[in-house]
């Protein structure tokens, strides 16, 4: 069995820690080379890679991932 | 398949904890307090304690806490949020009343607080995070500060003839007969929140059971306060904290 996820980054609450980069297992987020409102270049999600595991949101301080999954 | 098929209502597998509120934490970026927040948000939700839970805040960067997770709160003197925790208990034995502090806190100012909180064996949770430094007032030495780490009133690192030993409080209340379940838990990766979620989790349960203190450590990080990024500060939390302050369980009463 498959997955296939995508993640939602709420962009403008979004710190810029890259904690979630870091525990990606597949690869799928990178910081933005945009910045928002506050000057943290929040996270973004690349490619199509996701697996919908969660473990970015699971270890995001500020929650403002939220992730979706689906079996292919 | 398209990314925006996937991005339905339906498919939602995580999402922000519904008892945290939408202010804007005031944690620095990569601070482990929004990951533990969110933990303790996501048990009381999933327990159905919402309306019986009473946090007591400390002083310290998570003083603020009660503007985030959507309970009732106090706040407690610096240090004493264990003592105002044992009355709350002893006034609503039917609430849930669990503490949240810091290093600063739980472990200076408040140690005898703490200590005795244990020794009475007061049915309460306390969530204790310990980065071994002062965060809120420009990263000083705290007593659980690691030999030879610079903090800002240690600048060439602490030397345990000037400034003492680190000191290890899970272990020493494992001691005391008033505590039921003593665990060390971190947040820095997925695997270690998944078992710091269940840990809180047990904590809150064994409070129903009037059977004594349960104390869940975090190990985390000050990224500020140590002066390096978040991701950085979590490999060294790894490399040194652990070696100090090893992740498991101390006690368990009911095991």
């Amino acid at each position: 069995m498959a997955f296939k996820g995508a993640i939602e980054i709420d962009a403008p609450h979004c710190k810029g820690c890259g904690v979630c980069v870091a525990n990606c297992p597949t690869g799928s987020i990178r910081l933005s080379r945009m910045v928002n409102s506050k000057g943290y270049n929040y996270a973004e999600m690349i490619g199509d890679a996701c697996i919908g595991c969660s473990a970015c949101a699971l270890v995001c301080p500020d929650s403002v991932i939220t992730v979706y999954r689906v079996k292919i | 398949m398209d990314i925006a098929e996937i991005k339905r209502p339906e498919n939602i597998v995580y999402r922000k904890p519904a008892l945290i509120t939408d202010n804007v934490m005031h944690y620095c970026p990569g601070c482990s307090h929004g990951t533990v927040h969110k933990l303790i948000a996501e048990v009381i939700d999933e327990m159905g304690i919402q309306e019986s839970t009473i946090g007591i805040s400390p002083v310290g960067c998570s003083v603020f806490a009660y503007n985030y997770i959507d309970i009732d709160w106090e706040e407690a003197a610096h240090g004493r949020a264990p003592a105002l925790a044992s009355a709350t208990k002893r006034l609503c034995p039917d609430k849930h009343v669990f503490t949240y502090q810091g290093d600063g806190d739980l472990a200076s100012i408040g140690t005898a607080e703490i200590i005795h909180a244990c020794s009475r064996g007061e049915n309460i949770v306390v969530i204790f995070i310990n980065n071994g430094i002062y965060g809120m007032t420009g990263g000083q030495m705290a007593p659980t500060t690691l030999i030879g780490m610079k903090t800002s009133t240690t600048p060439y690192g602490r030397d345990p003839r000037l400034n003492g030993f680190p000191m290890v409080i899970a272990d020493m209340i494992s001691h005391l007969d008033g505590t039921a379940y003593i665990t060390r838990q971190s947040v820095h990766t997925a695997a270690a929140v998944r078992k710091a979620k269940s840990a809180i989790r047990k904590a809150f349960e064994y409070s129903e059971k009037n059977i004594g203190l349960s104390f869940v450590e975090i190990v985390s990080t000050c990224n500020s306060g140590w002066k390096m990024s978040p991701v950085a500060a979590n490999s060294w939390m790894v490399e040194n904290m652990f070696k100090k302050y090893p992740i498991g369980d101390i006690k368990d009463v009911l095991k």
